[in-house]
């Protein structure tokens, strides 16, 4: 990871801080409706895994805290924010919401609401891919409580049995909604529980970006050359609730300075700032910048974006004229 | 045309529809070496290999995403459920991610899967292999489900199932493989929507679809040969969506319906299809439309119980009987 790619990376990390806390006003503003999951606090986990694959051409799958997964595969946040807005002009054309941004032309599969429902998408999608012979990998983004799943289980077994290309990250934020993983899990350690597959594993402090690259790079080097799904834990922390109606008081303060103290953001700004790369008044150009684009752009984007036309409710629920619903007749 | 076992018809669809295209996959427990459970996929691990005719493991839901997961891309898996009592398990990838992705994604994703899986009561498998599960699957937006009565459509069905880009569920019936029957020696597509007439009638249509429409071609015969009474049969073999045309046009002829269904009969294809008459035809009835269903219990082992659960031609008989009040 080179200076470019370390300030590259702290803006986008920068970025997608300011677009989740952006939506959480929207949120309060009452433009954004229905269930909102934010990111912030684990931005290096999405940001130093994919630096190490290639959005865009490896397919990636995560859960409902999607957004800014897809903006990291390519899709135009002005758009992730539209779909937020539920506008016509969104990602998913208004129908999707928060938990369902898709860009399929960047490769991002989608985000998934029932929690560990993308682990079987993902080894389908590496299946697809070993049969059409291509070079790229599967990617799939989960909470550690989705790992409680049955489906976890089952798509580590055929994973497994069947040699997907495929790579399994555990955000392990250390909650599932609102309990703990102690008083939910068995085996804290989520890289230990797919020992019983012979899936190769490790673990991570998903807090820094450095380290979640260098191990990010053996994973996917380890997918992509043919040997079988990989299983890459990341310890990390969301700063918000589950969603915007947890009341977040399942933590203590302590916990929450502890974490905040290792902010992933924070510690690649003061290591450049160190290594004399910035100062911090760059990074402060750098926040102003970006908090310009979220809101002239982004922001203005999505207000000015007219709504899904009533008359368009059923479209998409069934493919538009599929000469074989009538026996490949019309 | 060539008489075939519905199963040799599942089988040629299968084996016709891999030789098309490599990227049509079988899936399922006991579907390759063994050959699967109702001979459906026989001889085709030989012939394709296990890439594309797999056995998996015995976890539903996990194959069914996969399956799902691999469509999204192009693949074009069948999927084997080896019985619909099992499907409940895959309920989650099949509703959540298979029948809503294209809407959820704004059409930019699609998972054409078929999935296969044999439903009905047998005999004596008890409450937890005896489940009709059509009605569930039916009321999904974004998911077909057709139910072939015949060799014909068992074929046809798969054929079109596999190229249409919707996720499609094929409900077949556990006795019903060995059921012989004319299948066109010509490739044959058959439609995934609409409806069949099984036999002409002029005083009271008789719908049904797969094993009930054998039920009702039975009570026909013995309607107009013991009773006079000339019953009309529709195949609705299209469950989701219902041919609500179809269902119209019998009813503006007989002006009586007589709905007969293996399931139980809350919330199911007997209630849909009144639902329908009212909706299109109310106006045109002579008579109050009837369901013919099966008990509401859990299937029971015992012979005589079993029995009694589901209806029988006799049962559809006598519910027209008592319509004509003959």
């Amino acid at each position: 990871m080179n200076v470019a790619d370390k300030k590259r990376l702290l803006r986008e990390m920068l970025f997608a801080r300011r677009f989740e806390e952006r939506c959480y006003e929207a949120y309060v503003e009452r433009k954004i409706g229905g269930f909102l999951h934010l990111y912030s606090g684990e931005e290096a986990c999405v940001h130093g895994v994919l630096h190490a694959a290639k959005p865009g051409h490896d397919y990636v799958i995560t859960s409902y805290r999607d957004h800014i997964h897809a903006i990291k595969c390519g899709a135009d946040p002005r758009r992730v924010m539209a779909e937020l807005y539920a506008k016509e002009t969104g990602i998913s054309r208004g129908r999707g919401g928060s938990m369902h941004i898709f860009d399929v032309a960047n490769r991002f599969m989608g985000g998934y609401a029932l929690v560990g429902g993308p682990f079987p998408l993902a080894a389908g999608i590496a299946k697809a891919i070993k049969m059409k012979g291509g070079d790229e990998i599967a990617i799939c983004f989960l909470g550690d409580a989705a790992n409680n799943q049955g489906t976890f289980h089952e798509s580590l077994n055929m994973a497994k049995l069947w040699g997907l290309p495929v790579l399994y990250v555990c955000e392990n934020n250390l909650y599932g909604i609102g309990t703990r993983i102690d008083r939910s899990t068995a085996v804290i350690d989520q890289y230990k529980r797919v020992s019983g597959y012979n899936i190769p594993s490790a673990q991570e402090d998903g807090q820094d970006i450095e380290k979640v690259f260098k191990a990010a790079k053996k994973a996917v080097d380890h997918v992509r050359s043919g040997k079988g799904p990989y299983f890459l834990e990341l310890m990390t922390y969301r700063y918000r609730g589950h969603s915007m109606s947890d009341s977040n008081a399942y933590r203590s303060k302590k916990e929450e300075r502890m974490w905040s103290e290792r902010d992933p953001i924070i510690m690649l700004r003061d290591r450049l700032i160190e290594a004399g790369e910035m100062t911090k008044g760059d990074y402060k150009a750098m926040d102003t910048d970006v908090l310009d684009e979220i809101e002239n752009e982004i922001i203005a984007f999505a207000e000015a974006s007219p709504e899904p036309r009533v008359d368009e409710l059923e479209k998409y629920v069934l493919a538009e004229n599929d000469p074989w619903v009538y026996g490949g007749a019309r | 045309m060539a008489e075939l076992m519905y199963w040799e018809a599942i089988r040629r669809a299968h084996d016709e529809e891999m030789a098309n295209d490599p990227l049509v996959i079988c899936m399922g427990e006991d579907i390759g070496v063994a050959g699967g459970t109702y001979k459906a996929t026989n001889g085709l691990y030989d012939k394709y290999g296990p890439e594309r005719v797999i056995d998996t493991p015995i976890s539903e839901n996990g194959y069914t995403g996969l399956g799902i997961g691999a469509a999204f891309l192009g693949v074009r898996p069948i999927i084997e459920i080896m019985s619909v009592n099992f499907a409940w398990l895959a309920m989650d990838q099949l509703f959540n991610s298979a029948a809503k992705v294209r809407y959820m994604s704004g059409g930019q994703l699609q998972a054409p899967v078929v999935v296969r899986s044999p439903g009905g009561t047998a005999h004596q498998l008890g409450a937890q292999h005896s489940a009709r599960m059509e009605k569930v699957f039916m009321s999904i937006a974004g998911l077909r489900v057709v139910t072939p009565s015949n060799p014909r459509q068992a074929y046809g069905l798969i054929k079109s199932a596999v190229r249409c880009n919707d996720p499609v569920f094929i409900n077949e019936h556990e006795l019903m493989y060995n059921m012989k029957g004319e299948v066109p020696d010509g490739e044959y597509f058959h439609p995934l929507e609409g409806s069949e007439l099984a036999r002409e009638g002029s005083d009271v249509t008789l719908f049904g679809y797969n094993i009930s429409v054998h039920w009702c071609l039975q009570a026909a015969d013995v309607l107009a040969r013991q009773y006079g009474i000339s019953a009309e049969v529709v195949d609705l073999f299209a469950l989701a969506p219902l041919d609500r045309a179809g269902i119209a046009a019998s009813v503006r002829k007989t002006h009586r319906a007589v709905i007969v269904e293996e399931a139980e009969p809350a919330a199911g294809v007997g209630a849909e299809v009144m639902a329908i008459i009212n909706e299109e035809c109310f106006f045109e009835l002579d008579a109050a439309p009837v369901r013919v269903s099966a008990a509401n219990v859990p299937m029971p082992y015992n012979h005589k119980l079993e029995k009694a659960a589901i209806p029988n031609a006799g049962d559809v008989v006598a519910a027209v009987r008592k319509m004509f009040g003959k």
